[in-house]
Protein backbone atom coordinates (compact mmCIF):
# COMPACT_ATOMS: atom_id res chain seq x y z
CA UNK A 1 0.00 0.00 0.00
CA UNK A 2 1.64 3.18 -1.02
CA UNK A 3 1.16 6.22 1.32
CA UNK A 4 1.32 9.82 -0.16
CA UNK A 5 4.82 12.49 0.89
CA UNK A 6 2.89 14.44 2.73
CA UNK A 7 1.80 11.55 5.15
CA UNK A 8 5.42 10.04 4.89
CA UNK A 9 6.75 13.37 6.06
CA UNK A 10 4.41 13.93 8.86
CA UNK A 11 5.13 10.30 10.06
CA UNK A 12 8.63 10.96 10.57
CA UNK A 13 8.02 14.25 11.93
CA UNK A 14 5.72 12.78 14.30
CA UNK A 15 7.75 9.76 15.36
CA UNK A 16 11.02 11.74 15.54
CA UNK A 17 9.02 13.86 17.98
CA UNK A 18 7.89 10.35 19.92
CA UNK A 19 11.72 8.82 19.83
CA UNK A 20 13.11 11.99 21.35
CA UNK A 21 10.13 12.28 23.97
CA UNK A 22 11.28 8.80 25.52
CA UNK A 23 14.61 8.79 24.90
CA UNK A 24 15.53 12.49 26.09
CA UNK A 25 14.91 11.62 29.85
CA UNK A 26 16.94 8.15 30.11
CA UNK A 27 19.74 10.30 28.29
CA UNK A 28 19.21 12.52 30.78
CA UNK A 29 19.64 10.50 33.50
CA UNK A 30 23.12 8.84 31.79
CA UNK A 31 24.61 12.26 31.57
CA UNK A 32 23.96 13.49 34.82
CA UNK A 33 25.63 10.10 36.55
CA UNK A 34 28.30 10.93 34.67
CA UNK A 35 28.62 14.90 36.10
CA UNK A 36 29.75 16.36 38.74
CA UNK A 37 27.46 17.76 41.54
CA UNK A 38 28.24 21.47 40.21
CA UNK A 39 28.02 20.89 36.66
CA UNK A 40 24.69 18.65 37.38
CA UNK A 41 23.60 22.26 39.18
CA UNK A 42 25.05 24.71 35.84
CA UNK A 43 22.38 24.56 34.08
CA UNK A 44 24.63 25.70 31.51
CA UNK A 45 26.43 22.72 31.35
CA UNK A 46 23.49 20.71 30.22
CA UNK A 47 25.32 18.82 28.22
CA UNK A 48 28.87 19.90 27.16
CA UNK A 49 30.46 18.73 30.72
CA UNK A 50 33.68 17.26 31.34
CA UNK A 51 32.65 13.52 32.17
CA UNK A 52 33.41 12.03 35.75
CA UNK A 53 33.62 8.61 36.79
CA UNK A 54 33.13 9.34 40.65
CA UNK A 55 29.44 8.98 40.82
CA UNK A 56 29.94 5.30 40.44
CA UNK A 57 33.04 4.89 42.09
CA UNK A 58 31.36 6.36 45.09
CA UNK A 59 28.32 4.26 44.42
CA UNK A 60 29.69 0.65 43.88
CA UNK A 61 32.44 1.28 46.40
CA UNK A 62 31.19 3.25 49.16
CA UNK A 63 27.43 2.61 49.04
CA UNK A 64 27.83 -1.36 48.52
CA UNK A 65 26.06 -1.52 45.19
CA UNK A 66 28.57 -4.14 43.79
CA UNK A 67 26.51 -6.75 46.66
CA UNK A 68 23.26 -5.49 45.99
CA UNK A 69 23.40 -6.20 42.22
CA UNK A 70 24.46 -9.67 43.23
CA UNK A 71 21.23 -9.91 45.09
CA UNK A 72 19.24 -8.82 42.12
CA UNK A 73 20.65 -10.98 40.02
CA UNK A 74 20.73 -13.88 42.37
CA UNK A 75 16.59 -13.22 43.53
CA UNK A 76 15.63 -12.47 39.53
CA UNK A 77 17.40 -15.65 38.81
CA UNK A 78 16.24 -17.79 41.39
CA UNK A 79 12.33 -16.84 40.97
CA UNK A 80 12.78 -16.94 37.19
CA UNK A 81 14.30 -20.63 37.00
CA UNK A 82 11.30 -21.76 40.16
CA UNK A 83 9.08 -20.53 37.91
CA UNK A 84 9.54 -21.69 35.04
CA UNK A 85 10.40 -24.85 36.38
CA UNK A 86 6.87 -25.07 38.49
CA UNK A 87 4.75 -22.94 35.14
CA UNK A 88 5.85 -24.40 32.45
CA UNK A 89 4.16 -28.22 33.18
CA UNK A 90 1.09 -25.98 34.70
CA UNK A 91 0.93 -24.29 31.70
CA UNK A 92 0.80 -27.23 29.58
CA UNK A 93 -1.94 -29.17 31.71
CA UNK A 94 -4.28 -25.77 31.71
CA UNK A 95 -3.79 -25.86 27.47
CA UNK A 96 -3.90 -29.35 27.17
CA UNK A 97 -7.23 -30.14 29.36
CA UNK A 98 -9.08 -26.67 28.80
CA UNK A 99 -8.36 -25.85 32.99
CA UNK A 100 -9.72 -22.59 32.25
CA UNK A 101 -10.88 -22.10 36.16
CA UNK A 102 -7.55 -23.34 37.39
CA UNK A 103 -5.68 -20.74 35.23
CA UNK A 104 -8.17 -17.98 36.21
CA UNK A 105 -6.96 -18.80 39.78
CA UNK A 106 -3.21 -18.18 38.84
CA UNK A 107 -3.86 -15.55 36.98
CA UNK A 108 -5.84 -13.68 39.50
CA UNK A 109 -2.03 -12.65 41.12
CA UNK A 110 -1.90 -10.14 38.24
CA UNK A 111 -5.29 -8.32 39.73
CA UNK A 112 -4.92 -8.93 43.52
CA UNK A 113 -3.05 -5.74 45.22
CA UNK A 114 0.91 -6.91 46.22
CA UNK A 115 0.20 -4.77 49.76
CA UNK A 116 -2.74 -7.46 50.51
CA UNK A 117 -0.75 -10.11 50.27
CA UNK A 118 1.98 -8.53 52.08
CA UNK A 119 0.93 -8.45 55.83
CA UNK A 120 -0.01 -12.01 55.70
CA UNK A 121 3.37 -12.78 54.34
CA UNK A 122 5.23 -10.96 56.71
CA UNK A 123 3.30 -12.68 60.19
CA UNK A 124 4.07 -16.16 58.53
CA UNK A 125 7.46 -15.38 57.69
CA UNK A 126 8.95 -13.36 60.74
CA UNK A 127 7.53 -15.89 63.10
CA UNK A 128 9.39 -18.73 60.70
CA UNK A 129 12.31 -15.86 60.89
CA UNK A 130 12.59 -15.64 57.11
CA UNK A 131 11.98 -11.97 56.70
CA UNK A 132 15.00 -10.77 55.43
CA UNK A 133 16.40 -13.73 54.05
CA UNK A 134 16.61 -14.54 50.30
CA UNK A 135 13.96 -17.35 50.29
CA UNK A 136 11.33 -15.55 51.05
CA UNK A 137 12.22 -12.61 48.87
CA UNK A 138 12.53 -15.37 45.76
CA UNK A 139 8.98 -16.93 46.86
CA UNK A 140 7.41 -13.09 47.01
CA UNK A 141 8.86 -12.34 43.16
CA UNK A 142 7.53 -15.72 42.34
CA UNK A 143 4.10 -13.89 42.83
CA UNK A 144 4.57 -11.74 40.03
CA UNK A 145 6.93 -14.01 37.56
CA UNK A 146 5.00 -17.27 37.62
CA UNK A 147 1.55 -16.37 36.60
CA UNK A 148 3.41 -14.13 33.72
CA UNK A 149 5.06 -17.78 33.20
CA UNK A 150 2.03 -19.69 33.21
CA UNK A 151 0.07 -17.16 31.04
CA UNK A 152 2.24 -17.02 28.24
CA UNK A 153 3.04 -20.44 28.10
CA UNK A 154 -0.67 -21.35 27.81
CA UNK A 155 -0.91 -18.87 24.98
CA UNK A 156 2.20 -20.61 23.19
CA UNK A 157 0.76 -23.97 23.95
CA UNK A 158 -2.30 -23.53 22.70
CA UNK A 159 -0.68 -22.41 19.02
CA UNK A 160 1.30 -25.88 18.83
CA UNK A 161 -0.50 -28.05 17.21
CA UNK A 162 -1.42 -31.27 19.19
CA UNK A 163 -0.75 -33.03 16.17
CA UNK A 164 2.41 -33.62 17.08
CA UNK A 165 1.66 -35.19 20.63
CA UNK A 166 -0.58 -37.87 19.07
CA UNK A 167 2.05 -38.87 15.98
CA UNK A 168 4.64 -38.92 19.11
CA UNK A 169 1.95 -41.24 20.83
CA UNK A 170 1.41 -43.50 17.92
CA UNK A 171 5.22 -44.46 17.46
CA UNK A 172 4.93 -45.55 21.49
CA UNK A 173 5.76 -42.44 23.59
CA UNK A 174 4.00 -42.34 27.12
CA UNK A 175 2.19 -38.68 26.99
CA UNK A 176 4.77 -37.67 29.58
CA UNK A 177 7.45 -38.57 27.12
CA UNK A 178 5.67 -36.81 24.36
CA UNK A 179 5.49 -33.42 26.54
CA UNK A 180 9.35 -33.83 27.71
CA UNK A 181 10.61 -35.39 23.92
CA UNK A 182 8.50 -33.32 21.32
CA UNK A 183 6.55 -30.16 23.34
CA UNK A 184 9.16 -29.27 25.71
CA UNK A 185 12.01 -28.94 23.13
CA UNK A 186 9.29 -27.18 20.56
CA UNK A 187 8.65 -24.40 23.48
CA UNK A 188 11.90 -23.11 24.01
CA UNK A 189 11.18 -19.77 22.35
CA UNK A 190 8.52 -19.70 24.69
CA UNK A 191 9.93 -20.75 27.71
CA UNK A 192 12.60 -17.90 26.62
CA UNK A 193 9.98 -15.43 26.18
CA UNK A 194 8.36 -16.21 29.38
CA UNK A 195 11.73 -16.10 31.72
CA UNK A 196 13.11 -13.14 30.09
CA UNK A 197 9.70 -11.24 30.98
CA UNK A 198 10.20 -12.61 34.20
CA UNK A 199 13.82 -12.28 34.91
CA UNK A 200 12.61 -8.25 34.11
CA UNK A 201 9.36 -7.91 36.23
CA UNK A 202 11.73 -9.56 39.12
CA UNK A 203 14.58 -6.86 38.44
CA UNK A 204 12.09 -4.19 38.50
CA UNK A 205 10.01 -5.24 41.82
CA UNK A 206 10.42 -3.09 44.43
CA UNK A 207 7.38 -3.22 46.82
CA UNK A 208 8.00 -6.88 48.25
CA UNK A 209 11.99 -6.19 48.32
CA UNK A 210 10.87 -2.85 50.43
CA UNK A 211 8.79 -4.81 52.69
CA UNK A 212 10.54 -8.60 53.08
CA UNK A 213 14.65 -7.78 52.16
CA UNK A 214 17.03 -7.09 55.25
CA UNK A 215 20.48 -4.97 55.08
CA UNK A 216 22.26 -8.43 53.58
CA UNK A 217 19.56 -8.70 51.28
CA UNK A 218 18.39 -5.59 49.98
CA UNK A 219 17.44 -5.48 46.08
CA UNK A 220 18.73 -2.47 43.93
CA UNK A 221 15.31 -0.94 43.38
CA UNK A 222 15.48 -0.73 47.72
CA UNK A 223 18.80 0.68 47.67
CA UNK A 224 18.02 3.15 45.08
CA UNK A 225 15.18 4.67 46.96
CA UNK A 226 17.39 4.21 50.23
CA UNK A 227 19.82 6.43 48.32
CA UNK A 228 17.25 9.80 48.97
CA UNK A 229 17.75 10.34 52.79
CA UNK A 230 16.49 13.85 54.59
CA UNK A 231 19.89 15.47 53.71
CA UNK A 232 20.17 17.39 50.22
CA UNK A 233 19.88 14.60 47.41
CA UNK A 234 23.35 13.55 45.88
CA UNK A 235 22.04 13.60 42.37
CA UNK A 236 24.93 12.22 40.63
CA UNK A 237 25.11 9.44 43.01
CA UNK A 238 21.55 8.96 43.12
CA UNK A 239 21.64 8.66 39.01
CA UNK A 240 24.52 6.90 38.88
CA UNK A 241 22.66 4.28 40.67
CA UNK A 242 19.44 4.80 38.53
CA UNK A 243 21.81 4.13 35.58
CA UNK A 244 23.15 0.73 37.39
CA UNK A 245 19.80 -0.75 37.47
CA UNK A 246 18.17 0.43 34.74
CA UNK A 247 21.24 0.43 31.88
CA UNK A 248 21.68 -3.42 32.07
CA UNK A 249 17.74 -4.29 31.79
CA UNK A 250 17.89 -2.04 28.58
CA UNK A 251 20.66 -3.95 26.98
CA UNK A 252 18.93 -7.65 27.71
CA UNK A 253 15.49 -5.61 26.37
CA UNK A 254 17.64 -4.54 23.47
CA UNK A 255 19.42 -7.74 22.17
CA UNK A 256 16.47 -10.08 22.48
CA UNK A 257 13.76 -7.33 21.19
CA UNK A 258 11.62 -9.77 20.02
CA UNK A 259 11.08 -12.15 23.18
CA UNK A 260 10.16 -8.71 25.22
CA UNK A 261 7.64 -7.85 22.74
CA UNK A 262 6.04 -10.75 22.66
CA UNK A 263 5.97 -11.69 26.20
CA UNK A 264 4.43 -8.20 26.66
CA UNK A 265 1.66 -8.63 24.18
CA UNK A 266 1.05 -12.49 25.08
CA UNK A 267 -2.88 -13.37 24.58
CA UNK A 268 -3.56 -9.43 23.91
CA UNK A 269 -4.86 -10.05 20.27
CA UNK A 270 -7.09 -13.77 20.49
CA UNK A 271 -10.63 -14.06 22.28
CA UNK B 1 19.41 -35.53 24.95
CA UNK B 2 17.02 -38.11 24.31
CA UNK B 3 19.33 -41.05 24.05
CA UNK B 4 21.69 -40.12 26.71
CA UNK B 5 18.81 -39.72 29.13
CA UNK B 6 17.63 -43.63 28.10
CA UNK B 7 20.13 -44.83 26.88
CA UNK B 8 18.89 -48.68 26.68
CA UNK B 9 15.62 -48.37 24.98
CA UNK B 10 14.32 -46.64 21.91
CA UNK B 11 11.17 -45.05 22.49
CA UNK B 12 9.41 -47.62 20.23
CA UNK B 13 9.64 -50.58 22.44
CA UNK B 14 8.80 -48.61 25.49
CA UNK B 15 5.07 -49.22 24.81
CA UNK B 16 5.58 -52.28 23.33
CA UNK B 17 7.10 -54.08 26.80
CA UNK B 18 4.42 -53.84 29.31
CA UNK B 19 6.88 -53.56 31.78
CA UNK B 20 6.58 -49.91 32.41
CA UNK B 21 7.34 -49.44 36.04
CA UNK B 22 4.08 -48.83 37.79
CA UNK B 23 4.77 -45.23 38.88
CA UNK B 24 5.47 -44.00 35.73
CA UNK B 25 2.12 -46.04 34.37
CA UNK B 26 0.41 -44.03 37.71
CA UNK B 27 2.14 -40.56 36.57
CA UNK B 28 1.17 -40.72 33.01
CA UNK B 29 -2.44 -41.42 34.10
CA UNK B 30 -2.53 -38.73 36.53
CA UNK B 31 -0.48 -36.17 34.27
CA UNK B 32 -3.40 -33.48 33.82
CA UNK B 33 -3.18 -32.81 38.12
CA UNK B 34 0.36 -33.81 38.07
CA UNK B 35 1.58 -31.16 36.26
CA UNK B 36 -0.56 -28.56 37.31
CA UNK B 37 -0.66 -28.99 41.37
CA UNK B 38 2.68 -27.61 42.11
CA UNK B 39 2.10 -24.41 40.64
CA UNK B 40 -1.71 -24.96 42.24
CA UNK B 41 -0.36 -24.93 45.67
CA UNK B 42 2.10 -22.27 45.74
CA UNK B 43 -0.63 -19.85 44.46
CA UNK B 44 -2.93 -21.17 46.89
CA UNK B 45 -0.51 -20.87 49.96
CA UNK B 46 0.95 -17.76 48.68
CA UNK B 47 -2.49 -15.90 47.26
CA UNK B 48 -5.67 -17.53 48.42
CA UNK B 49 -4.77 -18.11 52.07
CA UNK B 50 -3.38 -14.90 52.65
CA UNK B 51 -6.17 -13.04 50.65
CA UNK B 52 -8.51 -15.08 53.08
CA UNK B 53 -6.49 -13.80 56.43
CA UNK B 54 -6.70 -10.06 54.90
CA UNK B 55 -10.66 -10.45 54.67
CA UNK B 56 -10.22 -11.96 58.36
CA UNK B 57 -7.96 -9.11 60.02
CA UNK B 58 -10.69 -6.31 58.06
CA UNK B 59 -13.09 -7.90 60.36
CA UNK B 60 -10.89 -7.64 63.87
CA UNK B 61 -9.07 -4.06 65.72
CA UNK B 62 -5.58 -5.64 64.34
CA UNK B 63 -2.63 -2.94 65.11
CA UNK B 64 0.64 -2.40 66.52
CA UNK B 65 2.19 -5.87 66.21
CA UNK B 66 1.82 -8.68 63.84
CA UNK B 67 1.46 -10.84 66.91
CA UNK B 68 -0.21 -8.43 69.22
CA UNK B 69 -3.72 -10.31 70.40
CA UNK B 70 -6.98 -8.58 68.16
CA UNK B 71 -10.35 -8.82 69.14
CA UNK B 72 -13.70 -9.80 66.07
CA UNK B 73 -15.38 -6.33 65.73
CA UNK B 74 -17.58 -7.30 62.71
CA UNK B 75 -18.17 -4.44 60.35
CA UNK B 76 -17.05 -1.78 62.21
CA UNK B 77 -14.00 -1.13 60.14
CA UNK B 78 -16.08 -1.03 57.19
CA UNK B 79 -17.90 1.69 58.86
CA UNK B 80 -15.29 3.55 60.11
CA UNK B 81 -13.40 3.37 56.72
CA UNK B 82 -16.52 4.39 54.25
CA UNK B 83 -17.28 7.15 56.89
CA UNK B 84 -13.70 8.43 56.30
CA UNK B 85 -13.82 12.06 54.56
CA UNK B 86 -10.11 12.86 55.49
CA UNK B 87 -8.14 10.01 53.85
CA UNK B 88 -10.07 7.22 52.70
CA UNK B 89 -12.55 8.91 50.13
CA UNK B 90 -9.39 11.15 48.73
CA UNK B 91 -7.76 8.33 48.06
CA UNK B 92 -10.57 6.98 45.78
CA UNK B 93 -10.86 9.87 44.12
CA UNK B 94 -7.15 10.02 43.44
CA UNK B 95 -6.88 6.80 42.56
CA UNK B 96 -9.75 7.32 39.73
CA UNK B 97 -8.03 10.46 38.23
CA UNK B 98 -4.88 8.57 37.91
CA UNK B 99 -6.10 6.19 36.30
CA UNK B 100 -8.72 7.48 33.97
CA UNK B 101 -6.60 10.06 33.02
CA UNK B 102 -3.51 8.66 32.58
CA UNK B 103 -5.34 5.51 30.48
CA UNK B 104 -6.95 8.13 28.47
CA UNK B 105 -4.02 9.84 27.77
CA UNK B 106 -2.08 6.29 26.95
CA UNK B 107 -4.80 4.91 24.71
CA UNK B 108 -5.01 8.16 22.47
CA UNK B 109 -1.69 8.93 22.28
CA UNK B 110 -0.80 4.88 21.61
CA UNK B 111 -2.99 4.50 19.13
CA UNK B 112 -2.01 7.54 17.27
CA UNK B 113 1.50 5.86 17.47
CA UNK B 114 0.70 1.93 16.42
CA UNK B 115 -1.31 4.02 13.76
CA UNK B 116 2.17 5.42 12.48
CA UNK B 117 4.06 2.10 12.96
CA UNK B 118 1.12 -0.13 11.11
CA UNK B 119 2.76 -0.41 7.70
CA UNK B 120 5.99 -0.91 7.30
CA UNK B 121 8.71 1.95 6.44
CA UNK B 122 12.41 2.39 6.59
CA UNK B 123 13.83 3.09 10.26
CA UNK B 124 10.68 1.08 11.93
CA UNK B 125 12.92 -0.95 13.84
CA UNK B 126 14.24 1.56 15.45
CA UNK B 127 11.58 3.04 16.56
CA UNK B 128 10.57 0.09 18.16
CA UNK B 129 13.17 0.00 20.36
CA UNK B 130 13.20 3.34 21.35
CA UNK B 131 9.71 2.41 22.14
CA UNK B 132 10.65 -0.37 24.40
CA UNK B 133 13.23 1.53 26.57
CA UNK B 134 10.66 3.43 29.30
CA UNK B 135 8.77 0.31 29.21
CA UNK B 136 11.61 -2.02 30.74
CA UNK B 137 13.32 0.45 32.83
CA UNK B 138 12.68 0.05 36.50
CA UNK B 139 9.61 2.17 38.14
CA UNK B 140 11.88 3.27 40.91
CA UNK B 141 14.86 4.78 38.90
CA UNK B 142 12.07 6.16 36.48
CA UNK B 143 10.97 8.45 39.29
CA UNK B 144 14.29 8.84 40.54
CA UNK B 145 14.79 10.31 36.89
CA UNK B 146 12.32 12.66 36.46
CA UNK B 147 12.82 13.72 40.52
CA UNK B 148 15.67 15.43 38.60
CA UNK B 149 14.19 16.17 35.70
CA UNK B 150 10.96 18.07 37.06
CA UNK B 151 13.45 19.77 40.49
CA UNK B 152 12.09 23.39 40.16
CA UNK B 153 15.76 24.92 40.38
CA UNK B 154 17.94 22.70 38.79
CA UNK B 155 15.71 20.70 36.56
CA UNK B 156 15.72 20.18 32.71
CA UNK B 157 11.72 20.90 32.67
CA UNK B 158 11.78 24.23 33.87
CA UNK B 159 14.86 25.18 31.66
CA UNK B 160 12.97 23.53 28.61
CA UNK B 161 9.86 25.83 29.78
CA UNK B 162 12.11 29.37 29.96
CA UNK B 163 13.06 28.86 26.32
CA UNK B 164 10.07 28.91 25.18
CA UNK B 165 8.88 32.45 27.85
CA UNK B 166 7.03 30.00 30.34
CA UNK B 167 8.08 30.49 34.18
CA UNK B 168 9.29 27.38 36.08
CA UNK B 169 6.45 25.49 37.87
CA UNK B 170 6.68 23.46 40.92
CA UNK B 171 5.95 20.17 39.15
CA UNK B 172 6.25 17.78 41.64
CA UNK B 173 6.61 19.76 44.33
CA UNK B 174 3.33 21.54 44.35
CA UNK B 175 0.31 20.64 46.07
CA UNK B 176 -2.02 20.73 42.79
CA UNK B 177 0.66 19.86 40.20
CA UNK B 178 2.30 16.69 42.01
CA UNK B 179 -0.53 14.36 41.31
CA UNK B 180 -0.59 15.71 37.55
CA UNK B 181 3.18 15.60 37.24
CA UNK B 182 2.89 11.78 38.30
CA UNK B 183 0.25 11.13 35.77
CA UNK B 184 2.79 12.30 33.55
CA UNK B 185 5.50 9.88 34.20
CA UNK B 186 2.73 6.79 34.20
CA UNK B 187 1.95 8.43 30.71
CA UNK B 188 5.64 8.61 29.57
CA UNK B 189 6.70 5.00 30.99
CA UNK B 190 3.20 2.83 30.12
CA UNK B 191 2.51 4.30 26.83
CA UNK B 192 4.79 2.25 24.93
CA UNK B 193 2.99 -0.77 26.37
CA UNK B 194 -0.06 0.27 25.14
CA UNK B 195 1.40 1.19 21.05
CA UNK B 196 2.91 -2.66 21.60
CA UNK B 197 -0.62 -4.08 22.38
CA UNK B 198 -2.42 -2.24 19.71
CA UNK B 199 0.25 -2.98 17.12
CA UNK B 200 -0.09 -6.62 17.53
CA UNK B 201 -3.90 -6.02 17.13
CA UNK B 202 -3.69 -4.17 14.08
CA UNK B 203 -1.21 -6.15 12.63
CA UNK B 204 -3.26 -9.39 13.09
CA UNK B 205 -5.57 -7.65 10.89
CA UNK B 206 -6.75 -8.47 6.94
CA UNK B 207 -5.75 -5.91 4.34
CA UNK B 208 -9.34 -6.79 2.24
CA UNK B 209 -11.79 -4.39 4.51
CA UNK B 210 -9.30 -1.89 4.00
CA UNK B 211 -9.23 -2.04 0.20
CA UNK B 212 -12.78 -2.36 -0.18
CA UNK B 213 -13.84 0.45 1.79
CA UNK B 214 -11.06 2.56 -0.21
CA UNK B 215 -12.34 1.53 -3.46
CA UNK B 216 -15.35 2.86 -2.17
CA UNK B 217 -14.23 6.37 -1.64
CA UNK B 218 -13.99 6.12 1.67
CA UNK B 219 -11.30 9.13 3.27
CA UNK B 220 -8.87 8.19 5.80
CA UNK B 221 -10.32 9.00 8.50
CA UNK B 222 -14.15 7.67 7.97
CA UNK B 223 -11.26 4.17 7.37
CA UNK B 224 -10.12 4.70 10.79
CA UNK B 225 -13.21 5.10 12.48
CA UNK B 226 -15.57 2.67 10.50
CA UNK B 227 -13.32 -0.06 9.18
CA UNK B 228 -10.07 -0.61 11.41
CA UNK B 229 -11.24 1.06 14.83
CA UNK B 230 -14.47 -1.45 15.20
CA UNK B 231 -12.19 -4.63 14.34
CA UNK B 232 -9.44 -3.45 16.48
CA UNK B 233 -11.51 -2.70 19.64
CA UNK B 234 -11.52 -6.27 21.09
CA UNK B 235 -7.68 -5.35 21.65
CA UNK B 236 -8.61 -1.87 22.23
CA UNK B 237 -10.53 -3.23 25.55
CA UNK B 238 -7.68 -5.96 26.45
CA UNK B 239 -4.92 -2.69 26.57
CA UNK B 240 -7.68 -0.56 28.69
CA UNK B 241 -8.13 -3.83 30.82
CA UNK B 242 -4.19 -4.61 31.21
CA UNK B 243 -3.11 -0.78 31.76
CA UNK B 244 -5.65 -0.52 33.93
CA UNK B 245 -5.50 -3.02 36.08
CA UNK B 246 -1.53 -1.69 36.61
CA UNK B 247 -2.42 1.79 37.05
CA UNK B 248 -4.96 1.36 39.29
CA UNK B 249 -2.31 -0.66 41.66
CA UNK B 250 0.49 2.36 40.97
CA UNK B 251 2.75 2.28 43.93
CA UNK B 252 6.77 2.54 42.83
CA UNK B 253 6.59 5.89 40.98
CA UNK B 254 3.93 7.72 43.62
CA UNK B 255 6.40 6.22 46.53
CA UNK B 256 9.55 7.33 44.84
CA UNK B 257 8.94 10.61 43.72
CA UNK B 258 6.56 11.72 47.25
CA UNK B 259 7.97 9.24 49.92
CA UNK B 260 5.73 7.84 52.68
CA UNK B 261 1.75 9.10 52.62
CA UNK B 262 1.93 10.31 48.99
CA UNK B 263 3.56 13.85 50.33
CA UNK B 264 2.91 15.83 53.05
CA UNK B 265 0.21 16.84 52.11
CA UNK B 266 -1.02 13.28 50.75
CA UNK B 267 -1.14 14.90 47.00
CA UNK B 268 -0.40 11.58 45.36
CA UNK B 269 -1.75 8.97 47.95
CA UNK B 270 -4.02 6.39 46.16
CA UNK B 271 -5.39 3.82 47.55
CA UNK B 272 -2.26 1.50 47.07
CA UNK B 273 -0.23 3.54 49.17
CA UNK B 274 -2.46 4.65 51.18
CA UNK B 275 -3.23 0.79 52.41
CA UNK B 276 0.37 0.24 52.21
CA UNK B 277 1.05 3.47 55.00
CA UNK B 278 -1.49 2.23 57.07
CA UNK B 279 0.15 -1.68 56.92
CA UNK B 280 3.74 -0.56 57.17
CA UNK B 281 3.98 2.76 58.73
CA UNK B 282 1.49 2.75 61.44
CA UNK B 283 0.96 -0.63 61.31
CA UNK B 284 -2.89 -0.43 61.30
CA UNK B 285 -3.66 -4.25 60.23
CA UNK B 286 -6.98 -3.90 60.75
CA UNK B 287 -7.86 -0.81 59.02
CA UNK B 288 -5.67 -0.87 55.72
CA UNK B 289 -7.07 -4.75 55.40
CA UNK B 290 -10.41 -3.18 55.03
CA UNK B 291 -9.40 -0.53 52.92
CA UNK B 292 -7.50 -3.78 50.92
CA UNK B 293 -10.46 -5.68 50.18
CA UNK B 294 -12.48 -2.63 49.12
CA UNK B 295 -10.00 -1.67 46.83
CA UNK B 296 -9.71 -5.05 45.34
CA UNK B 297 -13.43 -4.75 45.10
CA UNK B 298 -12.86 -1.96 43.14
CA UNK B 299 -10.50 -3.18 40.72
CA UNK B 300 -12.43 -6.86 39.97
CA UNK B 301 -15.95 -4.43 39.44
CA UNK B 302 -13.59 -2.33 36.92
CA UNK B 303 -12.48 -5.49 35.45
CA UNK B 304 -15.72 -7.31 34.80
CA UNK B 305 -17.96 -4.43 33.69
CA UNK B 306 -14.67 -3.76 30.96
CA UNK B 307 -15.01 -7.36 30.09
CA UNK B 308 -18.66 -7.07 29.52
CA UNK B 309 -18.24 -4.32 26.95
CA UNK B 310 -15.31 -6.53 25.38
CA UNK B 311 -17.77 -9.13 24.61
CA UNK B 312 -20.36 -6.63 23.40
CA UNK B 313 -17.75 -5.16 21.18
CA UNK B 314 -16.93 -8.96 20.00
CA UNK B 315 -20.75 -9.46 18.64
Amino acid sequence: MKSRPAYRAFRVVALTVVVIALLAPLIWMVAASFKTNVDIYDTGKALVFSPTLDNYANVLEQANYVQFIGNSLWVAFAATVLSIVLGVPAAYSMSRFNMRKSALVVLMARVIPGVSLLVPWYYVFSNLKMVGGFSVLILSHMFVSLPLVVYIMMGYFDSLPIELEEAALVDGLTHIGAFRRITLPLSIPGVATAGILSFIFSWNNFMFALVLSGADTKTLPVAIFDFVGYASIDWGGLMAAASVVTLPIMLIALFVQKYVVSGLTAGATKG
Amino acid sequence: MAAVTTPTRSPRRASETPDTPAWARWANDHRKWLFAAPAMIFVAALIVFPLAWTGYLSLTDAEGSVRAESEFVGFQNYVEVLSDTDRFWPAVGRTAAFTVVALLFEVVLGMAIALLLWRPFRGQKWVRVAILMPLVATPVAVGMMWRLIFDPNIGLANQVLGWVGIGPQPWLAGQHSALPTTIFIDVWQWTPMVVLILLAGLTSLSDEPQEAARIDGASTWQRFRHVTLPLVMPTVIVAILLRGIDALKTFDILYATKGRGGGSFHEVETLNVYAYGLSFDYNEYGISSTVLIIFFLIIIGSMWALTSRRKEAQR
